[in-house]
């Protein structure tokens, strides 16, 4: 009887991190597909977009590991693994910031958007510690994303943003969310998408440096105009 | 590809274990180490974490089922309640009845059986006086259940709920009643019930023992117990398949439709954990059941155990 307990103990510490749920390759083909089709069919299950992104990550994440290695802040994050969440944040603080600064405007945006940082699903079907630390970054960041492409957290303002993250991660859930997400939108709303938003994202995003190699937390009283031009993020139409 | 080979690894490991009697069964306090899936836990700490579960799942639980086993579920509810042939005024106990499936499937019966019954008297009667017919009239308005009953009783508050809402939903208040109780110590006397059913409810009580034991004590002398559950598929190609299905493809679908791989996971390894058809049967006839007996449904995916108290 002991030596089950101990096998028993041993399968639990294929855990790699909290929340980790070890899967195989056919499990992650099999959930890439229902995610996929159930994110299509009930797109209030945010869930299903992070589990799409877990599962077909497998390329794009290393990569995105690799630009932040190889970048002096990207490092710094991979060292320190900042966690932007409530309780983290010093709301007061930032609220008390000059407009037109990163911070205030940030919080302007969770304001009026009605959203919180904290609403963000930690990873469980990454198979490796430290790309479920870079999948988390890439979710945590996406608010500040909008913040920084001007983009509400609408049905459109959000292709807008995928489109971005698409060009600039390349992860597959961003590319397949631009690419379907606009069938939910009116014909006024494509329009304008597609003759004015997309080309000035997909522009914004193969201009700009790795979004991800910011120390957003040390950058509160950046003015967002500088940061925006020293990622190269073009203005927004 | 270090995951697979540790995942298949783990998988086979520990369906090898799965035969010889649960520790459960040496019933101590709260102590000693059950299963709870594949993971090792005490006593409380299995009953809390499969209470969580249900509570969990409660709300996809019809639709989980539905998409588990592709509707199959039905029919296995269909058989145990035809093979349970209720007639008219029979007195029903559905232990883990949870959703009500069990419970609605007997009042359709029993109305369907007692309609038949109603239609063989009128016949006979066709001679009666004016009088007569209009006082059987009277006394069946108030019948058309012929007096039947079931009581459905489950440990989870969630569920009954959700027991609750479809039976308002689809039109059953009659003859129906919701208890919250515990299959190992149940809130009801000795000698009541004429038929104790339970489906796919034993795999997750803590003491089996004890609630066969309870079952055998709330049925009427004469009463029949009857268990549907999860079994053991002992043709080997079969097996390995059913295997593959159950653990590659059912958590996944309750990852994506109930948003819950976990319990889903428990799901299937429970099932691996509990005891085999002649096991279960050994321990029915322990606490008393005579006549005992099984049928399997689909290869023994499911069985059907019986026995009756005399």
């Amino acid at each position: 009887e002991e030596e089950e307990d101990v096998e028993e103990e041993e399968e639990r510490w294929h855990q790699l991190y909290p929340g980790h749920i070890p899967t195989s390759p056919l499990q992650k083909a099999l959930l890439a597909a229902g995610s996929a089709i159930m994110a299509l069919y009930d797109p209030y299950r945010h869930d299903m977009v992070a589990v799409l992104g877990e599962t077909t990550g497998c390329l794009a994440l290393p990569n995105l590991r690799d630009k932040m290695k190889h970048h002096p802040e990207g490092y710094r994050i991979l060292q320190e693994r900042p966690r932007i969440r409530l309780s983290t944040l010093d709301m007061s603080r930032l609220r008390g910031l000059p407009d037109g600064l990163l911070g205030r405007e940030y919080v302007r945006f969770l304001e009026d958007n009605k959203v919180s940082p904290d609403t963000r699903m930690p990873p469980k079907f990454v198979d490796d510690e430290e790309l479920a630390y870079v999948i988390q970054r890439y979710r945590e960041v996406h608010d500040l994303m909008h913040t920084l492409l001007g983009m509400p957290t609408n049905m459109l303002g959000e292709v807008v943003v995928k489109w971005f993250e698409a060009v600039q991660t390349g992860l597959p859930m961003c590319v397949l969310g631009a690419a379907f997400g606009p069938v939910r939108l009116s014909t006024r709303k494509l329009q304008v998408l597609a003759t004015e938003l997309v080309p000035w994202a997909v522009r914004s995003g193969l201009n700009a440096s790795c979004v991800l190699n910011i120390y957003y937390e040390q950058r509160w009283e950046q003015p967002v105009e500088s940061l925006r031009e020293e990622i190269g993020i073009f203005p927004p139409p | 590809m270090a995951a697979v080979l540790l995942w298949r690894g783990r998988a086979r490991a520990l369906l090898s274990r799965v035969r010889g009697a649960p520790r459960a069964l040496r019933g101590l306090a709260a102590g000693p180490e059950m299963h709870f899936g594949f993971q090792s836990v005490t006593e409380e700490e299995r009953r809390e974490k499969i209470y969580q579960v249900f509570e969990n799942v409660a709300k996809k639980y019809d639709v989980m089922n539905d998409s588990m086993t592709l509707g199959i579920h039905r029919v296995w509810k269909d058989i145990l309640v035809h093979k349970m042939n209720p007639s008219p005024g029979t007195l029903l106990l559905d232990v883990a009845g949870g959703t009500g499936d069990i419970a609605f499937r007997f009042i359709n019966y029993v109305r369907a059986a007692r309609e038949r019954q109603l239609q063989r008297k009128l016949k006979h009667h066709q001679n009666l006086s004016w009088q007569e017919i209009f006082e059987n009239y009277q006394e069946d308005k108030f019948n058309s259940l012929g007096s039947s009953q079931v009581v459905v009783c489950d440990i989870n508050r969630e569920m009954l709920k959700v027991g609750k809402q479809k039976a308002q939903h689809l039109g059953y208040s009659e003859g129906l009643s919701w208890v919250l109780g515990n299959a190992e110590e149940l809130p009801f006397d000795d000698d009541k019930f004429d038929v104790y059913t339970i489906a796919f409810g034993i795999r997750n009580v803590t003491r089996i023992d004890l609630a066969l034991q309870e079952a055998y004590r709330v049925l009427k002398p004469g009463g029949r117990f009857l268990c549907l559950e999860f079994s053991h598929v002992s043709n080997p190609l079969l097996s390995r398949l059913y295997d593959l299905y159950s653990f590659q493809v059912i958590p996944v679908l309750g990852e994506v439709i109930a948003g819950d791989w976990k319990s889903y996971q428990y799901l299937v390894e429970s099932i691996r954990q509990f005891p085999p058809q002649e096991e279960l049967k050994a321990m029915i006839e322990d606490a008393g059941f005579f006549k005992v007996d099984y049928e399997n449904l689909n290869f023994g995916i499911v069985a059907i155990h019986s026995g009756f108290k005399l």
